[in-house]
């Protein structure tokens, strides 16, 4: 186990009586890609700028590389943040926009020389030291951006939705750009995003938020693939999310049949939700199938169909690279294992999970 | 439709009320009373009398130039942080005292500061030494701030609270103190605005000869008091549309040196 480079203990944040985060607890490895993920006012911005320094918690501590920093100033910390709209300094070329932290910790010329010439490589912008911020696209403003605070050598980057501004071929590449830095730079980053993609396909841990509370904690596929309840599984991906009985252990009844699944321990004829992802649907012949149903829409989205299937009362959502056409009477199977089995949240309040210990 | 047509009211009107009028201060200024072209209205700046009141008039509105910046400046930083329903009402307050006339607010200030006028009743009443700043140019500069202050605000107000907050979070985030934020991102981005305030304080300023009139009594004259008394009372308009070009000079110099200093052409140029 790496070491804990980051400590969120029991943080508590309210703006104007409105509770943003209640008893936060999260803490972050040395030299992890952990994303917080949710929808806008989830707290994930909030959970950035307290550990940016830009916010005071009401309550709890901040402990970073072994030390409480809670009360901090921005200046006195040994971490960086890339902001959501690039916020370059646009009075100053590029060169001394990346040269601004090393000039105020007073590096010599040529150190800060070296480290414009070495941030500019890195994020592949050689040249362009005597440019102004306007004069270039949004990719490349963002790039100064992650320039600028990388050169200080920080233990940690903070990075605020920072693609949320480019087009969606840039963004993927970006994406990769990202993945590669942190990489050869060795630093752990923080991000912030509301992209279930984006958070999928950089992390090394997801952070899921909701209403201030963490809803689930985990790895890209445990989150997609065990989502622990209604919410995630709802924003992670598309999905099927079915009330439901789990008759015994390994058996469960949807919709009124009865399925084999892989999940033990929930107790006999418990009510849960269950979680059946669009591509994990199979459609058969209706005497094959489980349920039988009716297609009642059909979309192409490139890799695949796009289906709407009504069966007991339910729109089941089916992703297939076979196409049956609207009206067809179909069989709907689905294999145990990707039956994903939870609990069903006893109050609005409790979608909330306990945090990792 | 010629769209060209919706500017023509415009454009009557500028060239009957601004174009005209200045080619006949033109005209005025370089000719002599027999009509022939002469540059003794213009050279007559140098003529002591007149060259005193250009330097007082200059003196004078550059101090309260100063003044208003000193003033303005930490009243803008404030208005600019603070969130919209607050500000507004600043704001109002700032903005009130222009609704009321500007020579009822000057001769307000006469009365309030002349030898027995309000304030000094007020002082002889405490027994406290009389304040004698009537007639004085520290008179003419307080009615200068006070008339031109909202002149020096307003730009300022405008460029700071534009300034991206995740700018100056940024520029903290890299390790600036508040100090070094201010003067190395703040106070930069801030120049556009300070320029143009300069501008819309220091013209009227050079200009008035109304506060002069009325808070420097006659004994302090001001260019602006001087070309005044040539059209009203000597009624040598030659030598008064003379003076005038010079001090169009002075007005063209200053608005250059803002345009030029300020490389975001961000300036209203007036």
């Amino acid at each position: 186990m790496k070491n804990e480079l980051v400590n969120l203990v029991n943080i508590t944040k309210s703006y104007d009586g409105q509770m943003v985060l209640d008893d936060l607890n999260l803490y972050i490895r040395e030299n992890e890609f952990l994303t917080l993920l949710g929808p806008s006012g989830c707290g994930k911005t909030t959970t950035l700028r307290i550990l940016g320094g830009f916010e005071k918690p009401d309550k709890g501590q901040v402990v970073f590389d072994g030390q409480d920093i809670t009360n901090l100033p921005p200046n006195k910390r040994n971490l960086n943040t890339v902001f959501q709209k690039y916020a370059l300094f646009t009075h100053m070329t590029i060169a001394e926009n990346i040269a601004f932290g090393l000039k105020i910790k007073n590096k010599s010329k040529a150190y800060i020389n070296d480290k414009i010439k070495y941030a500019l490589k890195l994020v592949n912008l050689d040249g362009f030291e005597h440019r102004m911020p306007d004069s270039l696209s949004g990719g490349q403003q963002q790039r100064i951006a992650i320039a600028r605070a990388i050169v200080n050598e920080p233990k940690l980057l903070l990075l605020d939705e920072p693609l949320g501004a480019l087009d969606l071929k840039l963004r993927q590449d970006m994406q990769y750009e990202l993945i590669r830095l942190k990489n050869e730079l060795g630093i752990t980053f923080i991000y912030v995003t509301h992209d279930q993609e984006e958070a999928l396909t950089m992390s090394d841990t997801i952070v899921v938020m909701n209403q201030g509370y963490i809803q689930q904690i985990g790895t890209p596929e445990s989150i997609y693939n065990e989502p622990e309840n209604a919410f995630v599984a709802d924003f992670i991906g598309d999905s099927n999310i079915i009330g439901a009985t789990m008759i015994q252990d390994r058996l469960v009844e949807i919709l009124g049949a009865r399925f084999a699944c892989v999940d033990e321990g929930f107790g006999e004829n418990q009510p849960v939700d269950v979680v059946i992802r669009p591509e994990d649907v199979e459609l058969v012949a209706p005497e094959e199938g489980s349920i039988q149903g009716t297609v009642t829409h059909l979309i192409f989205k490139g890799v695949h169909y796009e289906m709407e299937v009504t069966a007991h009362g339910f729109e089941w959502l089916v992703q297939s690279t076979k196409m049956c056409p609207i009206g067809t009477k179909v069989g709907i199977k689905v294999d145990p294992f990707n039956i994903q089995i939870m609990n069903k949240p006893e109050s609005e309040d409790e979608e909330a999970v306990g945090v990792n210990e | 439709m010629n769209r060209k047509l919706l500017s023509a009211p415009f454009i009557f009107w500028s060239t009957l009320f601004i174009i005209v009028p200045l080619c006949m201060v033109f005209y005025y200024g370089l000719t002599d009373k027999s009509g022939a072209f002469s540059l003794e209205n213009i050279a007559a700046i140098a003529t002591p009398e007149h060259s005193k009141a250009l330097w007082e008039a200059l003196k004078l509105s550059f101090i309260s130039t100063i003044i208003c910046l000193l003033l303005a400046y930490p009243l803008a930083m404030i208005l600019a942080n603070l969130n919209v329903n607050q500000n507004s009402f600043i704001v109002l307050i700032f903005v009130l005292p222009m609704w009321m006339n500007f020579l009822l607010r000057t001769l307000a200030w006469q009365t309030l500061l002349e030898k027995t006028g309000v304030i000094n009743s007020i002082l002889n009443a405490l027994n406290l030494p009389t304040l004698n700043i009537i007639n004085t140019p520290t008179a003419i500069v307080l009615g200068m701030v006070y008339n031109f202050l909202p002149f020096m605000v307003l730009p300022l107000y405008n460029v700071l609270v534009k300034i991206d907050k995740n700018v100056i979070n940024a520029a903290r985030d890299l390790g600036a103190n508040g100090f070094q934020t201010f003067c190395k991102i703040i106070f930069p981005l801030s120049l556009p605005g300070m320029f143009s305030g300069i501008t819309m304080v220091f013209v009227p300023a050079l200009t008035t000869f109304v506060i002069s009139k009325i808070l420097g009594g006659s004994k302090i004259l001001l260019i602006g008091n001087v070309i005044e008394q040539e059209f009203t009372q000597t009624g040598n308009w030659h030598l008064g549309s003379g003076l005038s070009i010079v001090l169009m000079l002075f007005i063209i110099l200053n608005m250059v040196i803002s345009t030029v200093t300020d490389k975001e052409g961000e300036v209203n140029t007036l």
